[in-house]
């Protein structure tokens, strides 16, 4: 993972051309197949950040993903949710964007760190010595205001919309930090300016603003909805030793502390341009494209690949059982721990998981929504919380009104039980490889869509073309290997649970304020 | 690209300058960072967007009422199919909540008169088809999917669920027992709390756009109300149907008309208007729900229909209020002040009934008062203390034409403008109107309509959270009304 190539490298793709070939006999005659192959370029800037160029000439605008290879499990204690802290602050602004005097601004947020830190130093060592906490605490606040007084505020996203951007956006999950919009497509040079200024020197402005934001959306998102608090207990008991086990946004307590240092760090480590891959597609140039491309992102200093985990997820030895006793209706769910994506296996598990519960002929659907009518909704969560690394498959369901978890655990262990004695079918299996076959070309007709699928298989594959080389693995799936999967992934030792059990809110859920500094 | 490409090229050459150059100039020459790269945005030109050209769907309309429109699409082996249907929820009787919706669920989920509706599962889904049927509260829809192959077989299937459905006894049970679960658990997520007891407070809680099903209006609808609700609104001078997709027209044509040709129309007749309450009077509601850790805010009252004359200054006022990261809620409340996470605002627009005009947020219970405060200073800022300043339209201006060309970046997309163009009675050319709509709106418009359509006096305020923390901002109100969103068992 150490290569960084020695020259630009363009390659032309005719892996598809086979592929399609191979794979799309009885659907291809409406496809162009050799112009679908001719569509697709790949070039690697000289500092190693790859792109992936797809040539779509359907509208005069263009969508673009760049995948970084850095998520929560890439965060250490004390410094949770650091990942999408960052992902926050990419939309800041550089030197040149965002600032009314950037000289001036950065004298001003270098006081304030230090100011911060001072503080936070003060505040966790020596938490008795209120009068100087409460010093240090005001000059903190009064160089957040001095600094906030150079802000030209979102200026960064204000460019990318005022010139017809949409869809600005990023994400950021266990695995990946994504970010992503659409542009006209004259406006090709524009992405190279933004995209490129923005990984180059990024400026940290308005860091603890951002994060009061930030605790508001785990406000939102995790500690006010019944299903986040859910989620949130079930994947912190789930893993031991892995980092998949805290959550993505990160633990209130290490939101409200960390650092613009941190974030500097954790940008410094893991945004070197070889752990990072951009797909843009649409109506694109690649021979035009490229030399922009090497102009601006070749800005960037190639950097040492971050240091890989190594923390491995030991085998699990005991059933864990986690119930939320809520005012809400009841929801359950189970997760079995399995392999990373990247594991032989994982076709067998998109078979199972297509078996049991892709749509209304899926046994989970006929079993539990259709014959006994004891769930609304029941399906799988395929890959949870990552991908990337050793993870869970989790089954779940929203009971009926009136119908206890009880109830659907057993119609959901009936159906896993089945699968380790009973072959599937044949129709069952067609069925998985025709779906996942039409869902490959239903998903080639969105540029954002399109470049999302390819940065994600090139993340987690090192391969875009994995992408299309995938599914040829789904044709070797057997019904032997199901049950043998089936026998060795559901088993209670395996297993981890959780639920919510509704009790009416006499007492009010102790759910303390927290405030921020 | 042209452009941009050749000052690439004409700057390429300066690195083989003599260095026999004087220093300054090599100085500004070091200066320049790498050739052909600018330092700023403002250093960048564009070249012209390509015309937009808008293609228009063939239209046509069969001898039996049914509007037809038609676009080929040839990038990818497959077709889409959507309809959209005379009907909607706001039609259904007060005692019969929830009838549309179930209609329009179980004539996909039922199956028809020749397949059941396992049968229909089990077809489309081998094929990786699908089809789809709806009913919201302006509209009945219908949806297909399908490999072009698959086109006329699966297109038949399609016909047979839109014109003779079972309405199977044992789907429309499971339909309604996913309805009542519904009804369980809707207090259980803030959000639809929120915007379900707003909508009543604006449009008035019996209004047609305002009430939900409950386990009584769900018990009283019988499987002969679907089917009468069915045989009412479903027939083919009440339909538009559009085709998108890897066909010809001609024979896509003499499809459709195979399927949908011999089918009688209905006796053409109107549509009552459904009620709603035209203005709201300045009142504080609250609603409690204990498991959160926020309070969420709303405050506003009802907006307008895009008919209206101001459609495109407020347009701008949208943009400049929220229709954006660097708009005014979003960088004033979120990125300034560091309150909220999600905040939103502006006067929403409907097809043919005015939708809400709100602002809202949620922020931790400690600022909930600062939170209802920065919610009324910027709908006054907007409205009077800090009008739309000429950059601010500008900047709105050019971000909306900017992005026109995502309006019709793809065939499907333009497809469903059209459809729902024709279904609401907007002339073909709505699109190419709105564009110039916007580029003539003047700074004044924007101003005057900012004035006109934010009316404070008339802001209903809804408070949702836990009553230990929200209590001091809700103590500042003379009167406050809570309401009461327990669910009735019957």
């Amino acid at each position: 993972m150490m290569s960084v190539p020695a020259q630009p490298t363009t390659q032309r793709l005719f892996i598809i051309l086979l592929f399609w070939i191979l794979c799309f006999p009885p659907v291809s005659e409406g496809i162009d197949l050799p112009s679908f192959e001719q569509r697709v370029t790949e070039y690697t800037v000289k500092n190693g950040w790859t792109f992936i160029l797809v040539e779509r000439p359907v509208a005069p605008v263009f969508a673009f993903m760049t995948a970084v290879n850095v998520g929560s499990a890439q965060e250490g204690t004390g410094r949770t949710g650091l990942a999408h802290m960052f992902e926050h602050m990419a939309f800041k602004g550089t030197p040149r964007l965002g600032t009314k005097n950037y000289e001036e601004e950065k004298k001003a947020l270098e006081e304030l760190e230090r100011a911060y830190l001072a503080y936070q130093e003060a505040k966790l060592s020596s938490p008795s010595d209120v009068q100087r906490i409460a010093r240090l605490l005001n000059d903190y606040k009064r160089n957040r205001q001095a600094a906030a007084k150079f802000v030209k505020k979102n200026e960064f996203s204000d460019v990318v919309e005022r010139e017809g951007g949409v869809a600005v956006n990023a994400f950021t999950s266990a695995d990946v930090t994504g970010y992503f919009y659409a542009l006209p497509a004259n406006k090709i040079e524009l992405f190279c300016y933004l995209e490129s200024e923005r990984f180059l020197h990024p400026v940290f402005r308005e860091f603890y603003e951002e994060r009061d934001v930030v605790m508001e959306e785990r406000r939102m998102r995790t500690e006010s909805r019944p299903i986040g608090r859910l989620f949130e207990q079930f994947v912190v008991t789930a893993f031991t030793a892995h980092p998949y086990h805290h959550p993505v946004i990160g633990y209130a307590s290490d939101i409200q502390s960390y650092t613009m240092t941190d974030a500097k760090q954790f940008f410094e480590t893991h945004y070197v341009p070889s752990n990072m891959v951009t797909a843009i597609v649409g109506d694109i140039h690649p021979e035009t494209l490229i030399p922009l491309l090497e102009t601006y992102f070749g800005r960037i200093p190639a950097g040492p690949q971050p240091p890989a985990l190594r923390t491995v997820e030991p085998p699990s030895i005991a059933e864990k059982v986690v119930t939320i006793k809520d005012p809400a209706q009841p929801f359950y769910m189970e997760g079995y721990h399995k392999p990373a994506a990247t594991h032989p296996d994982q076709p067998v598990f998109d078979a199972i998981d297509d078996i049991l519960t892709n749509g209304r002929t899926s046994r989970f659907y006929r079993s539990l929504v259709r014959d006994k009518q004891i769930a609304v909704d029941a399906g799988a969560y395929g890959a949870y919380p990552g991908e990337k690394y050793p993870h869970l498959w989790v089954a779940y369901a929203v009971p009926a009104r009136g119908v206890s978890n009880e109830t659907v655990q057993q119609a959901i262990r009936e159906e896993l039980d089945r699968l380790k004695t009973e072959d599937v079918t044949d129709e069952e299996l067609a069925k998985f490889r025709t779906r996942a076959k039409a869902g490959l070309i239903y998903s080639l007709k969105s540029n954002l869509g399109l470049a999302m699928s390819l940065t994600d298989y090139h993340t987690l594959f090192g391969d875009w073309r994995e992408l299309f080389r995938y599914i040829q693995r789904f044709d070797r799936v057997t019904k032997a290997d199901i049950r043998r999967i089936a026998r060795q992934t559901f088993v209670e030792s395996n297993r981890v649970v959780a639920q919510i059990k509704t009790v009416t809110p006499a007492v009010p859920t102790p759910t303390p304020s927290r405030k921020g500094p | 690209m042209k452009e941009a490409a050749l000052r690439h090229l004409r700057q390429v050459p300066r690195r083989l300058l003599p260095s026999v150059m004087t220093c300054a100039v090599i100085f500004l020459f070091l200066a320049t960072p790498v050739p052909g790269q600018v330092d700023s945005v403002e250093q960048l030109s564009y070249p012209p967007l390509p015309d937009i050209h808008i293609t228009q769907p063939t239209r046509v309309i069969l001898d039996n009422g049914m509007v037809v429109l038609l676009l080929e699409d040839h990038e990818l082996p497959t077709v889409q199919v959507s309809a959209r249907i005379r009907t909607g929820s706001r039609l259904e009787p007060a005692d019969k909540v929830g009838l549309a919706s179930l209609t329009g669920t179980v004539m996909r989920s039922g199956g028809t008169t020749t397949r059941t509706g396992d049968e229909l599962d089990d077809f489309l889904e081998s094929k990786a088809a699908s089809i789809e049927t709806g009913i919201g509260t302006t509209a009945g829809s219908a949806s297909m999917t399908c490999l072009s192959e698959d086109f006329p077989e699966v297109f038949a299937v399609f016909g047979d669920v839109l014109r003779n459905p079972r309405f199977d006894p044992g789907k429309l049970a499971i339909a309604k027992n996913q309805v009542m679960a519904g009804i369980a658990r809707q207090n259980d997520n803030p959000d639809g709390i929120l915007s379900r007891e707003f909508t009543k407070l604006v449009y008035g809680k019996d209004s047609p756009y305002a009430r939900v099903e409950s386990y009584a209006t769900v018990n009283n609808i019988s499987r002969q109300d679907l089917i009468d609700w069915h045989a009412k609104y479903f027939v083919p001078n009440r339909i538009i149907l559009g085709l998108v997709g890897d066909f010809q027209t001609e024979k896509a044509l003499d499809l459709v008309k195979r399927t949908f040709g011999a089918w009688p129309p209905g006796k053409p007749f109107d549509d009552p208007i459904a009620p709603y309450r035209t203005s709201t009077t300045k009142k504080v509601y609250y609603v409690e729900k204990s498991d959160m850790t926020q309070a969420k805010i709303v405050i506003g009252h009802l907006g307008l229909t895009r008919k209206h004359p101001d459609y495109h200054p407020v347009v701008i006022i949208n943009q400049i209020v929220a229709g954006s990261f660097g708009a005014r809620l979003f960088s004033n409340i979120r990125s300034q002040k560091g309150l909220a996470y999600d905040v939103d605002g502006g006067i929403g627009f409907g097809w043919d009934y005015p939708a809400t005009a709100s602002f809202s947020m949620s922020t931790k219970t400690d600022t909930t008062q600062a939170g209802i405060d920065a919610l009324l200073e910027e709908a006054r800022k907007i409205m009077e203390t800090a009008p739309p300043t000429e950059e601010e339209v500008h900047k709105a201006k050019a971000s909306l034409l900017n992005s026109f060309v995502f309006s019709v970046d793809s065939p499907g997309k333009l497809l469903g403008k059209f459809l729902t163009y024709e279904y609401f009675g907007y002339p073909s050319d709505w699109l190419v109107r709105f564009r110039a709509g916007i580029e003539k709106a003047t700074v004044d418009q924007v101003r005057k309509a900012a004035r006109t359509h934010i009316k404070p006096d008339q802001f209903v305020f809804l408070i949702l959270g836990p009553r230990q923390g929200t209590a001091p901002a809700l103590a500042r109100y003379e009167t406050v009304e809570e309401l009461d969103i327990s669910i009735p068992e019957s």
